[in-house]
């Protein structure tokens, strides 16, 4: 028996130059990073502030540095991407060989999604959701963090996949039989499955933690009718990330059950069957997609309310929109596969409901449209996201429902029309929403502003990218090009796809500025200071409180009697500016402790995660009894909570209004 | 309307734009099947394109117009709430969804892929299996068969019965008609009909692996009686595909060259589609072996 399983040296690609210079450099990047946190001895610092921080807007701050890294990884593997399909036309093979460019688009895929987006959105939330509410944390703020590092362990995973063995060659949906292990024999497949548990076991846990938040902690008077629009994308996300990642999770389980333990769920043979995974996959996967746009919609609307001056249009529309949306998207997953030959009636019954959706949706974009309508709008750079994204969205939505229509769907379905459909709503729809989101509470998080200029360059790169990169997607897919095509021989595709490749050339500039943005910021933060904690002129309760704001959120709890209501209050201040403050009085404020449960929880879950891969058991053994050691040690705790004396905060926030008056 | 004009514009300006660069998709209809298809496609976009250019335009001059630099425009810091234009902004995508989904329902029922093409030719029977990494076409009534090759004749309905070999796949033939998965031990049905005689193109729409690039295959559409002479040349050459010649043909291979067989076992598909449900196949080994059918042994 072999004491490391699967694993020998064999699982290093030393013979792909390519994959060997991507890990060499990854591999560089972060003994840099890490030996540089070690010269300045930031280590003590970052454990005892970050790497164990059970602080919301902490926790907020990582998902995010996480997902602008994962934003990096999967826009390399986009550029190899683009650019092979650039070149391999005719009889050209390009310079990736299908065994290296079928791990890139399945990569791809999986890394946007799960490991890009998701942290993006989730990590808005956490920093943003609580404030809004007005409260000190989160319902569980350990699981918080533990949720966080969970879905660190699996990005890390993945990205370990890069250098040691190989990724899934399935694409992202991973459908069998071709991921069973008749089709896939390689660890690909369950490098794919067992990271994504891991992290899909952290997002239940997020999703679980905010339902409960936002149901259960409120500051006084803020009824769910005042809670800002965000907070209420926020609860119909979280309550589909509820309902629907346990799905994929089972779904997962009974995949991994085929591959490791001759089980015949979804097998060719012994009756299983692979159209049900494809079912269930979709159960969860149409609603994810929502999980991820209704919380950018909450940041759009949160972002023009705000730059135009008004309270947003139609609040109440907007919830009982978010609120149809979240019901409507479990009727919708068929259309995924209008292929499959199910009948007409079930293709028409699943075509016409995905249309339906598209009503709440269409009654979001006038809402906006009417909410900058008697405005004072203010073109800022998070303006300049809302309403690249307002017009890009609509086209997207356009095509989407194009493709709803079932015979309509049977020619464009699978081409590059289709992939172009999704990257219009997903680019054009979450990564504008959360870049918009990343400009609007930036301050809010460090304090100050970050450069217009460079923001503004970003956007525009961004903006003309997206429209070059994937107009001419549509354009092939209706010339019949197909996706995941390692080559092609029709050498009339070549032009669209060259024009493609500069419009990822030009996204990539516009990552670049965004770079530059924050340096240049970082640099200049004396001069992009903001000591008000309201830098523009907002509406909602995170805007009331310092910036940074200090770990208890609120030196006094506010009370909230209307909608906008900081705003509101600022009126009111207005007219009656020259009487005193009343006295407030500053009481002792009861904090989390901050804990490394979470940190080591995923670690033991790396460890596990890594030894199932490769069919290490005596390691896998170790590290779930680890882990079960981790929950026991953290569940026999003494200590649950430190107070912070009355006198600090009273210090806090005194300091904080001298610095506003001077 | 003037919006719908202008809509029916853009349908031209962007078929006109594709369609130059693009003789052979879906835009390329070549029998009735696609172009019904295609029909479908236009009107849809008419009628979305119909609310979504005066959206675009209206969110770009609202928000011009609304400018903070602009003191001309109206201010009105507290308008949020209208009923009228509530009832509008509902009605609107409501009424644009019922125009489409009616489009959606309609059309589902119409061009239903199992739906035989009413015709008074009599329609060809042709069964379809996905190999990694290939098409095999097997005609039943003429007991033979081909590989990455399809020919048939123009005018005529063919009716398509499919599954795969293992992995699935997807067929498709964009100037004839939409796609259908391949699934193993399932059988899914389709109807194609090409009205002209031509070269057309088919390839597997659904990735399946490595080989799955080269996993394209050419469509001669024929006049009937060309297909009749095709059909005894087949006869007159070539192998025979039984149980063994189809354990070696469904090994994994790519970009196999097209080629026929004289001869086809009659009941090898129902063999494949058998040994696809039941657990009678092969060991573990690293790649599937497409162990020998069942039934087809025999």
């Amino acid at each position: 028996m072999n004491l490391l399983g699967k694993l020998d040296w064999g699982a290093i690609p030393f013979d792909q130059p390519i994959v060997m210079g991507a890990s060499a450099g990854m591999i560089l990047a972060v003994v840099f990073v890490l030996s540089w946190v070690t010269l300045k001895g930031y280590w003590p610092y970052l454990w005892k502030e970050w790497l164990t921080s059970v602080d919301h807007k902490r926790i907020g701050v990582m998902y995010i540095v996480l997902a602008l890294l994962m934003l990096l990884r999967g826009f390399a593997d986009a550029i190899m991407m683009r650019s092979q399909q650039a070149v391999a036309a005719g009889g050209a093979q390009g310079y990736l060989p299908p065994e290296h460019f079928d791990q890139i688009f399945s990569a791809h895929g999986t890394i946007m999604i799960f490991f890009m987006a998701m942290p993006f959105v989730i990590g808005l939330m956490n920093f943003v959701v609580p404030l809004q509410l007005g409260v000190r944390d989160m319902a569980f703020p350990t699981l918080n963090s533990v949720a966080l590092w969970l879905t660190a362990s699996g990005i890390l995973l993945v990205n370990i996949s890069l250098v040691v063995g190989e990724f899934a060659k399935t694409g992202w949906v991973a459908y069998p039989p071709l991921s069973e292990l008749e089709f896939s024999p390689g660890v690909g497949v369950d490098y794919y499955l067992w990271a994504l548990q891991i992290s899909g076991v952290g997002t239940l846990l997020t999703g679980i933690n905010f339902v409960t938040t936002i149901l259960k902690v409120r500051s006084p008077g803020m009824a769910y009718m005042r809670m800002p629009v965000f907070c209420w994308t926020a609860l119909a996300a979280n309550l589909l990330i509820v309902a629907a990642f346990p799905i994929l999770t089972a779904t997962f389980a009974m995949l991994l059950l085929d591959r490791y333990l001759d089980f015949h769920f979804f097998s060719v043979e012994g009756q299983g069957n692979a159209m049900m995974y494809v079912n269930l996959f979709w159960v969860w996967g149409h609603p994810e997609v929502y999980i991820l746009i209704l919380p950018a919609f909450g940041i759009f609307s949160e972002v023009i309310a705000t730059f135009s001056g008004k309270p947003l249009f139609g609040y109440r529309s907007m919830v009982a929109a978010t609120m149809a949306i979240c019901v409507l998207s479990f009727l919708v997953w068929l259309h995924h596969f209008f292929t499959m030959g199910a009948s007409a009636n079930v293709n028409g019954f699943f075509g016409v409901m995905t249309m339906i959706i598209a009503v709440p949706t269409g009654v979001k974009v006038f809402n906006w449209l009417f909410t900058m309508y008697g405005g004072r709008v203010r073109f800022t750079v998070p303006v300049l996201w809302s309403i690249g994204f307002m017009v890009t969205f609509v086209i997207g939505g356009m095509t989407g429902v194009l493709l709803a229509v079932p015979p309509a769907d049977f020619q464009l379905h699978n081409s590059l029309f289709l992939v172009a459909h999704f990257h219009n709503v997903i680019i054009g729809g979450v990564v504008f929403g959360v870049m918009a989101g990343y400009t609007y509470w930036f301050p809010k998080a460090f304090g100050f502003k970050l450069d217009e200029r460079w923001g503004k360059a970003s956007f525009w790169c961004w903006l003309i990218g997206f429209y070059v990169a994937f107009m001419p997607l549509y354009v092939l897919g209706l010339m019949g090009m197909t996706r995941r095509m390692q080559h092609y021989d029709n050498l009339a595709w070549q032009p669209w796809l060259l024009l493609a490749a500069i419009g990822v050339a030009v996204i990539l500039v516009g990552i670049a500025c965004q770079v530059v943005q924050l340096v240049v910021s970082i640099r200049a933060r004396a001069q992009l200071r903001d000591v008000t904690g309201d830098p523009w002129n907002g509406r909602t309760l995170e805007w009331s409180t310092a910036s940074p704001p200090p770990a208890w959120n609120f030196a006094v709890l506010p009370c909230v009697a209307e909608r906008d209501t900081y705003w509101m209050r600022k009126q009111r201040a207005r007219a009656t500016h020259d009487q005193p403050a009343q006295a407030v009085e500053y009481k002792p404020i009861e904090m989390p402790k901050n804990t490394p449960t979470g940190f080591v929880t995923a670690f033991f879950a790396v460890v596990t995660g890594f030894a199932l891969i490769w069919h290490i058991w005596w390691m896998a053994g170790l590290g779930a009894i680890g882990a079960f050691a981790t929950l026991l040690a953290f569940a026999f705790r003494d200590q649950e909570e430190i107070e912070i004396p009355g006198e600090e905060i009273a210090r806090s926030d005194r300091a904080r209004q001298a610095e506003i008056a001077g | 309307m003037s919006n719908m004009r202008y809509s029916l514009l853009a349908v031209a300006l962007i078929g006109i734009a594709t369609l130059g660069g693009c003789s052979e998709g879906v835009l390329d209809p070549k029998g009735p099947i696609a172009t019904a298809e295609r029909q479908i496609l236009f009107n849809s976009l008419g009628i979305m394109l119909a609310i979504v250019i005066p959206t675009i335009v209206a969110t770009l001059a609202v928000a011009f117009w609304f400018r903070s630099s602009n003191w001309r425009a109206r201010y009105l810091p507290n308008f949020s709430y209208s009923g009228r234009l509530e009832l509008l902004v509902w009605s609107v995508p409501a009424m644009t969804v019922l125009l489409v989904g009616g489009v959606a329902w309609v059309s589902s029922h119409d061009l239903d892929p199992r739906a035989p093409i009413a015709s008074m030719v009599k329609p060809v029977k042709i069964q379809v299996v996905s190999l990694d990494w290939k098409w095999l076409f097997i005609y039943p009534d003429q007991g033979i068969a081909s590989v990455n090759h399809l020919t048939i004749p123009v005018g005529t309905p063919i009716s398509f019965e499919l599954t795969s070999s293992g992995v699935m796949n997807s067929f498709f033939v964009p100037q004839l008609g939409g796609q259908i998965y391949t699934m193993a031990g399932m059988v899914t049905r389709l109807q194609l009909q090409a009205d002209h005689a031509g070269a057309y193109r088919g390839m597997s729409a659904n990735y399946s692996g490595a080989g799955f690039s080269d996993m394209y295959f050419n469509v001669d559409g024929v006049p009937p009686e060309d297909f009749a002479r095709w059909v005894t040349a087949v006869r007159s050459t070539g192998p025979v595909l039984d149980a063994l010649t189809y354990a070696v043909l469904c090994k994994p291979s790519e970009g196999v060259a097209p080629l026929t067989y004289r001869e086809v076992s009659p009941d090898l598909f129902t063999g494949i589609l058998v040994s696809g449900m039941s657990g009678m196949r092969r060991n573990h080994a690293i790649r599937p072996t497409c162990a020998v059918p069942e039934r087809a042994e025999k």
